[in-house]
């Protein structure tokens, strides 16, 4: 019995070693991919910091009123004026939708005998298809 | 382990009992012998183990003091294994105005240095550098090459562009080393506000960056916190109304030829400044050199900031000061009738009106601030008497420097009369003999803007309305407003209304005093101190000009009503749209037009 137990111990710790070198040499390696990335992170940091001085001194107000300037013919800039406020109320509401007309009805005879309005017209149309029997 | 012997082994009792001795004594013999033997075990165990604490002990320190020497021997580095964001982000925070926009970054550029003991060819190098940078003398920076030393600083920022030429001469002896600095992005604006950087300690693979006025230097320690270094400061200021204003002033000044300028803008509420700016200005990206020549005015320079450092006779604009503080006492009323028969005789003083004017022989004190009159003005603060005048004026601010987050701000002490007689008491009540920075009269305006309540200017982004100390009750500061709106509306800011924004406000034209003592018949200072909109302000605009003349008409016309409130009017036109304030406009009914439309 003792002679196995040695046996598997040594095993063990063989394979404790072998499981520490790999782990060793795999720490080392993320490591080294930690190292390279925040080399990245601060290569980007620093380039994140010259585009947003980049995008500060390319939107100065001096740059943009000139821009406005230039292209005053394409886009008519002007600076905001108070009668450029408007209220709610004078934002015109919607026109309303006319329904979709479903079932049409062909009307034949004289029109000028029911133009008076819209709810006469309806009725005859009513009265007509009620005459045609449907 | 060793036998235990009995105490009383029986052989030798019965021996000594035998021979006639005591056998007690054995027993003791073996009691003392037990005795003896216990002792040296407990001793020999108490010893090993207080060696082994030695040792524990021992160990312990030493293992403190190598990991001390090894710290102190080794280079810092930063921990590999840690979480993103605990580096330090920036070596100094960014400052940005309320809106987020950027004011101040830092950008990474390249600094030059030499070894000239390295260097294969120090003539052609100095010519070919000197070539590159035309500030470079080729004949001081081969004589430098030359003399034997071994490092020299070259240049301290090079665009990458330069960078590059100098690594085409191709001298193993010039060197480059990593440079953070300083960029203002929008060039001059706010030049005043930001004030400018300078390098500190340098080394060959960073240097320190300072600020050197303004904001920068004012708050360098919170700037150069490292834990703080990845939030930006956020200033009060608006970028877009801070442009607006400097271009505006910029050609108030060209138009009325003016000497220089100063606009403030401020929101009564929280205190915070929205705009200001000084004009000569400059860019503080490339600070100039402060003027050193005796004969030199210190606001000759552009980086003399007019709005916080210029100390001025404010004129006529504190007359409102005067006239509040009686009403506030009691004294008088909007209606009230004061004396306002000019010329007043005051001991050997002579008390006139603008142009030799006489609006007595009685005048209301409302017409008082509308007319401007000074005789009115000069008997209403004989009625305050000059400690209540004293009081309140430093209630208001004008006698302390301004509490503004700038380092110029503690330096900028408004100039009071040291006595304070009855003819000072008159003289201040229409802003001659005390003078203050239109900072000054800013906060002291929102505090009338502000119901009565004096709140702290500050460069520095609020989250809401600021505490503040009453000075004047409510209604006090209501009629103040009404007689404010009044000047506009009939009196000597007539061009200064904007449709709309009700702008109340007071001119102040007053005389430069010479350096020789006496005033200057042709060289004024123009303030125009205004509020909008006068029924519930929200801000105060304070526009001052230095020397302005408006040579429009056949007569040049120096007073403010001719040249700040035009000024002053234009820029409430432009800005307040941008701070979103709507007008009260009565506008053509747009839906009728839309109706018939349809």
């Amino acid at each position: 019995m003792r002679p196995v137990l040695y046996v598997l111990t040594f095993l063990a710790v063989i394979a404790l070693g072998f499981w520490a070198y790999r782990e060793n040499y795999a720490t080392q390696a993320s490591l080294r991919d930690v190292r390279h990335l925040q080399g990245e992170i601060a290569n980007l940091r620093e380039a994140l910091s010259v585009q947003r001085a980049e995008w500060a001194y390319l939107n100065r107000p001096d740059r943009l009123r000139e821009l406005a300037g230039l292209n005053f013919d394409r886009l008519g800039l002007l600076p905001m004026e108070p009668g450029q406020f408007g209220t709610a109320a004078q934002v015109a509401y919607p026109v309303p939708e006319i329904p979709a007309i479903i079932g049409p009805v062909d009307v034949i005879g004289d029109i000028s005998a029911v133009e008076d309005t819209a709810a006469d017209q309806a009725e005859t149309i009513a009265a007509q298809a009620a005459e045609q029997g449907l | 382990m060793t036998m235990r012997t009995p105490l009383r082994p029986l052989a030798r009792i019965l021996k000594a009992r035998a021979h006639g001795e005591n056998p007690d004594l054995i027993e003791r013999e073996n009691l003392a012998r037990r005795h003896e033997a216990m002792r040296e075990r407990t001793h020999s165990r108490a010893a090993a183990r207080l060696g082994l604490l030695a040792v524990a002990f021992g160990a312990f320190y030493l293992t403190i003091g190598i990991r001390m020497g090894h710290l102190a021997a080794s280079e810092p580095s930063e921990p590999v294994a840690s979480a993103p964001g605990a580096e330090i982000v920036a070596q100094r925070a960014d400052i940005t105005d309320r809106n987020g926009r950027i004011l101040a970054t830092n950008m990474t550029t390249q600094a030059l240095y030499a070894h000239p003991k390295v260097m294969v060819d120090p003539k052609g190098s100095a010519q070919k550098l000197a070539a590159i940078f035309p500030e470079l003398d080729a004949a001081v920076l081969e004589r430098r090459f030359t003399d034997g030393r071994s490092f020299i600083w070259i240049r301290k920022v090079l665009s990458p562009e330069q960078v590059q030429l100098v690594h085409e001469i191709g001298d193993p002896g010039l060197l480059f080393g990593p440079r953070e600095m300083r960029l203002y992005p929008n060039g001059t604006l706010a030049a005043h506000v930001l004030g400018g950087y300078a390098f500190g300690a340098e080394g060959v693979h960073s240097a320190e960056v300072i600020g050197t006025a303004g904001i920068e230097k004012a708050m360098d320690a919170r700037l150069r916190d490292p834990a703080q270094g990845g939030e930006p400061l956020t200033l009060s200021i608006d970028l877009t109304v801070q442009a607006t204003v400097e271009e505006l002033l910029g050609a108030a000044i060209t138009a009325l030829n003016a000497k220089g300028g100063a606009v403030i803008m401020m929101d009564v509420r929280s205190g915070e400044i929205i705009a200001m700016a000084s004009a000569p200005t400059f860019d503080p990206n490339d600070r100039p050199v402060p003027l050193v020549s005796k004969d030199a005015e210190a606001s000759d320079s552009p980086l003399f900031n007019r709005a916080v450092q210029g100390v001025y006779e404010l004129g006529s604009t504190f007359k409102i000061f005067a006239v509040a503080q009686a009403m506030e006492l009691g004294l008088v009323n909007p209606q009230t009738m004061v004396d306002a028969n000019a010329p007043m005789i005051w001991g050997k003083h002579k008390i006139k009106e603008f142009e030799g004017h006489n609006y007595g022989p009685l005048l209301s004190v409302t017409d008082v601030i509308t007319k401007s009159s000074n005789v009115g003005t000069a008997h209403i603060a004989l009625m305050i008497g000059p400690l209540r005048q004293q009081a309140f004026l430093k209630s208001l601010g004008l006698f302390d420097p301004t509490p503004l987050e700038l380092i110029e701000a503690p330096g900028a002490k408004p100039l009071i009369p040291r006595k304070w007689p009855e003819i000072v008491t008159i003289t201040t009540s229409y802003g001659h003999g005390m003078s203050a920075s239109p900072m000054h009269l800013a906060a002291a305006y929102a505090a009338i803007a502000n119901g009565g309540i004096y709140v702290k200017p500050t460069l520095l982004k609020q989250s809401g309305p600021a505490r503040g100390t009453r000075v004047m009750s409510e209604e006090v500061a209501r009629e103040s407003r009404k007689m404010l709106r009044r000047v506009v509306t009939d009196g000597t800011a007539s061009l200064g209304e904007v449709p709309g924004y009700e702008v109340a406000g007071k001119t102040g034209t007053a005389d430069k005093p010479k350096k020789s003592g006496g005033y200057y018949k042709d060289k004024v200072i123009n303030t125009f101190a205004a509020m909008f909109p006068a029924s519930d302000p929200r801000y105060v605009l304070i526009v001052t000009l230095d020397e302005p003349v408006d040579t429009s008409g056949p007569k040049p016309k120096r007073t403010a009503g001719w040249t700040s409130v035009p000024v002053a009017a234009e820029m409430i036109r432009r800005i307040a749209p941008i701070l979103g304030l709507r007008p009260q406009l009565e506008l053509p009914d747009r839906s009728t037009l839309t109706a018939a439309g349809n």
